[in-house]
């Protein structure tokens, strides 16, 4: 099994399967909190202002991980 | 990186689809632009001349206020109020107004230097540069670390810092060196790549577009209906780019007062 992996070989770019990686968890983490928020300014529309504002907060914390699974390769790669 | 391909210096003015020639894929070399004399860059430039445009602005917004707004001052008392009272006092509280010149700045600092990437003719996003957002989170560290040992006193901003309270003991075994590590290096770090990976990853994705729509259009009818769709989708980015950059830019300055805030007042 091993040997028959190891002849396989992969050509292309590390980088953009790392970033693909990357990517799930904050895909699924931002998916997780725009819903969430649109449910609550749905609940409570007035509450807009400070729902709206705490939404972006864990969208630009969920968003740093996949911008450096995007960064890496730059980094690293060349 | 991504296989073999045309560097993006090496684009023949002749290079379409199905003449023999591979996709030149854009890559980071298009941010390496050459100096115009000395060290300076065509960055440098676009973030003095966006100073200068956001200096002359407010002079003419608030230059001489009337107590009657005119046109150019009600569009600056809107941005006025939108940090003071969207960001400050949301975040600080009232005792924030003495940080809104800061914020103010910042946020008006941040979207002129992003705002570049869609400005005709300029097209090269300033913070796409690392070490622009690199400058300006140093600053923004420098200010909430100070303030922090300032209004706590030295010893209880990290105490404070590395034992927030309500947690079983055993927990904060684990926790102080992960609150620390967090609060002194994972801030600054991820507050200048937030703001780099996206104008970045934004100003690639147009010139990969861009690039495409050139390349396709050649012809036949897989050459004409990708061209096209390449120019319409290069449209449609700049548009969500013009959103991404004035979101950057927001919570760049968010963040910024999130992190005052957190120095002024200890976690309850």
């Amino acid at each position: 099994m091993l040997d028959l992996l190891a002849e396989v070989s992969i050509s292309g770019s590390l980088g953009s399967i790392g970033y693909g990686l990357a990517a799930i968890g904050p895909g699924i983490g931002i998916g997780i909190i725009f819903g969430n928020g649109v449910q609550a300014i749905a609940r409570q529309p007035e509450a807009y202002g400070v729902i709206r504002q705490n939404m972006l907060l864990g969208f630009a914390l969920a968003e740093a991980l996949a911008l450096l699974g995007f960064v890496a390769p730059f980094v690293f790669g060349a | 990186m991504i296989g073999a391909r045309v560097p993006m210096a090496e684009i023949e003015p002749g290079c379409h689809f199905q003449s023999g020639c591979g996709f030149p894929a854009p890559d980071a070399s298009i941010f390496e632009i050459e100096p115009y004399f000395g060290q300076i860059t065509k960055p440098v430039v676009l973030l003095l001349l966006g100073s200068v445009l956001i200096m002359a602005f407010f002079l003419a917004a608030f230059g001489k206020p009337k107590l009657i707004p005119g046109k150019l001052q009600s569009v600056g008392e809107m941005g006025y109020l939108f940090i003071r009272d969207g960001i400050s006092r949301e975040v600080i509280g009232k005792d924030g107004d003495r940080f809104v010149p800061l914020l103010f700045t910042i946020f008006f600092f941040v979207w002129i230097g992003n705002l570049w990437g869609i400005i005709p003719g300029a097209q090269f996003p300033v913070n796409s540069r690392f070490a622009f957002p690199v400058g300006l989170a140093i600053m923004v560290w420098c200010i909430y670390m100070y303030l922090g040992v300032r209004h706590q006193g030295p010893i209880k901003f990290f105490t404070n810092m590395m034992f927030p309270p309500g947690m079983p003991k055993p927990i904060y075994v684990i926790l102080a060196p992960i609150e620390l590590i967090s609060n002194v290096i994972v801030r600054p770090v991820t507050l200048a790549i937030r703001l780099f990976a996206n104008m970045f990853a934004g100003h690639l994705l147009l010139t990969v577009f861009t690039v495409a729509a050139f390349y396709l259009a050649s012809p036949n009818i897989i050459g004409i209906l990708g061209s096209a769709t390449s120019f319409v989708m290069t449209v449609i980015m700049t548009a969500f780019e013009a959103l991404i950059q004035a979101l950057q830019a927001y919570i760049f300055t968010l963040l910024t007062a999130v992190y005052i805030a957190g120095s002024l007042h200890a976690e309850h």
